[in-house]
């Protein structure tokens, strides 16, 4: 199997703040808007190059979607930055009517996306915000797996036009994508070839599937592995030819399994191409307080959780 | 006049059991819990009227709602300390399978525990239901509720603030923790609130101020004449002043240590500024 090192753990999020420097350097229509996390978003370069750019909207999240739209008006384009919770839930008809439906061009920019958030606890650790951001027509959302995949998207979604959720986390994590990777919304990246079973995953569930896909190796499983970084638009040409290729499938994400990743993979497949898939997600369920370590063995969020969950589907071929 | 060094003794040990929580999970939230030790101890010790155990309605008594969640660690420690729940407990903050999330929570059954808060701007209006409640049910006791200063951005509250004067919930004494400091700085960095007092009193609130939150005294008397107010068809605001990190000389004025935790050493030498008194967990 193709082989991934890690060349330096680090957290998404501050591939998102560099992201945001380059484009900081690079893009004078770009500005940017934090409620009161300029820290946590790690905002703060771009805050210090471009003050003139750079907007602290306070603890105020629902004024900050509004202002965000009304800035596209004129031709900026504004990033909007705070935790995945107030970037949706707490916010979700100022999205709705002043974003997505006005069809503006903002960036919703949201860390500490899913149980990695840790000891905040549940009140903070949104699992339901793909889905809120999924079904909200013409929103594009995005969800990156490493350090490096989300500075590039960071960079890519600037030159995308139209409104996006780009989701990521607060821990660090391995980052094992290359640094000079071409991100393109909407295309999967096939990250290793199998015959037995794909296992497709999204955001920080990415680096545990190819743990999984070395362990099930060993027992003499082929995995394919797919990183679906964008969950809409769906690649559904690479989902559907690799589930003909393997006969079924394994999803794996930091969300819910009602409304994720894995529903929308099960729509595709009833639609084009019925087959055996199992889910690796919460199960409806929210979250608690611990380490991002515990919470995911716990939640059943692992490469252990991917192993077995393949083991199973391959069962029901 | 009651007995304030019993509440300085208590307050001391909440502000032990502040830091020791804060630094065994190496997360939380000290600053705004320190700030607040005073306010807290004085109405769970002192103010409000509870019945023996816990029961969500809470009916026949006065109710405490924390709007500002992320200081879990003072009201945990207050909590704990007034009956609600073991004391030892306190040891399993902010740990995985605990009932004391990082943010407080109803849904592990924590006793004193009646909302969740986390997501800040939320409160109040939850406050305010519990209220309308009591007068429905003819409960003539009280709602208290706390807010932090950044936390009166989120819109929610002014919605909040303009329905308590328009429909006369006057049964309801929600207090301000105006320290000054948010996450990212200074609040009057951040966003500027102007005159909190002022724009209380715009909207129909009775509002008065403590000037010294950290004194057991004036937090006493400030609550004692806010409670002679209500029942005069307004609500009551308490505007009080703090210091974030109030009790450890070096966290405080500084909104640095609004969640970060303590070192070992810093440990010992907040623990040192705040004898042990009714001992530790
Ligand atoms: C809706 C929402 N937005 C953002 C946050 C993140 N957050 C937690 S505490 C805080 C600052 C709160 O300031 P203040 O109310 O003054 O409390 P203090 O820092 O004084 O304790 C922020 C922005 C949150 N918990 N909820
Ligand atoms: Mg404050």
């Amino acid at each position: 199997m193709k082989k991934y090192t890690n060349t330096g753990s680090k957290d998404t999020r501050s591939g998102f703040g560099d992201g945001l420097t380059e484009l900081g350097k690079n893009n004078p229509n770009v500005v940017a808007l934090c409620a009161d996390l300029t820290g946590s978003l790690k905002m703060g370069d771009f805050q210090k190059n471009h003050p003139e750019r750079f907007f602290q909207v306070g603890i105020a999240e629902a004024n900050m979607m509004g202002i965000a739209a009304g800035m596209t008006i004129g031709g900026k384009i504004p990033f909007t930055g705070t935790f995945a919770n107030f970037s949706t839930g707490r916010v979700y008809d100022q999205i709705r009517q002043s974003i997505a439906y006005s069809d503006k061009n903002v960036k919703i920019c949201a860390s500490h996306a899913g149980l990695t958030l840790g000891e905040d606890g549940a009140t903070h650790q949104i699992l339901e915000d793909i889905g809120l951001m999924k079904m909200l027509p013409g929103m594009t959302v995005i969800n990156t797996c490493d350090y490096n995949q989300t500075k590039a998207a960071t960079i890519a979604i600037a030159e995308h036009h139209g409104p996006v959720y780009l989701r990521f986390g607060r821990p660090k994590v391995a980052n094992f994508t290359p640094e000079d990777q071409k991100f393109e919304i909407g295309k999967a990246v096939l990250l290793n070839e199998g015959k037995d079973v794909t296992i497709i995953a999204t955001g920080h569930l990415v680096w545990e599937a190819l743990q999984a896909a070395e362990e099930l190796e060993e027992k003499g499983i082929s995995a394919e592995v797919i990183n679906i970084h964008t969950i809409k638009p769906l690649d559904e040409a690479a989902i559907l030819a690799s589930i003909g290729k393997t006969g079924c499938v394994v999803t794996a994400e930091e969300h819910n399994f009602l409304g994720g990743l894995g529903e929308s993979v099960a729509r595709t497949l009833v639609q084009n191409h019925p087959a055996p898939q199992e889910f690796v997600a919460t199960m409806d369920t929210f979250g608690e307080s611990g380490t991002p370590e515990q919470l995911m063995e716990k939640y059943g969020l692992n490469a252990a959780a991917i192993v077995k969950a393949s083991e199973k589907v391959i069962k029901r071929k | 006049m009651p007995n304030t060094q019993q509440l300085e003794d208590f307050v001391s040990q909440v502000r032990r059991d502040i830091v020791r929580q804060v630094h065994k999970v190496n997360s939380g939230h000290p600053g705004g819990s320190l700030g607040c030790a005073e306010f807290i101890s004085v109405l769970y010790q002192e103010m409000m009227d509870r019945k023996e155990g816990f029961d969500m309605d809470g009916n026949g008594e006065d109710l405490f709602f924390l709007s500002n969640g992320h200081i879990s660690p003072v009201f945990y420690s207050v909590l704990a300390r007034s009956g609600y729940f073991p004391i030892e407990e306190l040891n399993t903050f902010r740990l995985i399978n605990s009932r004391l999330q990082g943010h407080p929570t109803t849904h592990e059954g924590l006793p004193g525990v009646r909302i969740a808060s986390g997501s800040l701007g939320q409160g109040l209006s939850v406050a305010i239901g519990a209220a309308n409640t009591k007068k429905i049910n003819g409960d003539k006791h009280l709602v208290y509720s706390l807010h932090g200063d950044g936390e009166l951005q989120e819109g929610q509250n002014w919605e909040a603030i303009m329905y308590a004067a328009a429909k006369k919930v006057d049964n309801l004494i929600a207090t301000v923790d105006r320290n000054h400091q948010q996450i990212d700085g200074c609040t009057d960095d951040v966003l500027p609130m102007g005159d909190i007092t002022a724009k209380f009193e715009a909207f129909g609130w009775d509002v008065l101020e403590i000037k010294d939150g950290n004194n057991i005294s004036e937090v006493i008397k400030g609550l004692e004449e806010a409670k002679s107010r209500t029942g005069k068809g307004k609500p009551v605001a308490v505007i009080m002043t703090t210091v974030m990190g109030h009790g450890v000389d070096f966290m405080m004025h500084t909104h640095k240590w609004h969640g970060v935790a303590p070192n070992d050493e810093q440990l010992e030498k907040a623990l040192a500024q705040n004898p042990e008194t009714l001992g530790d967990y």
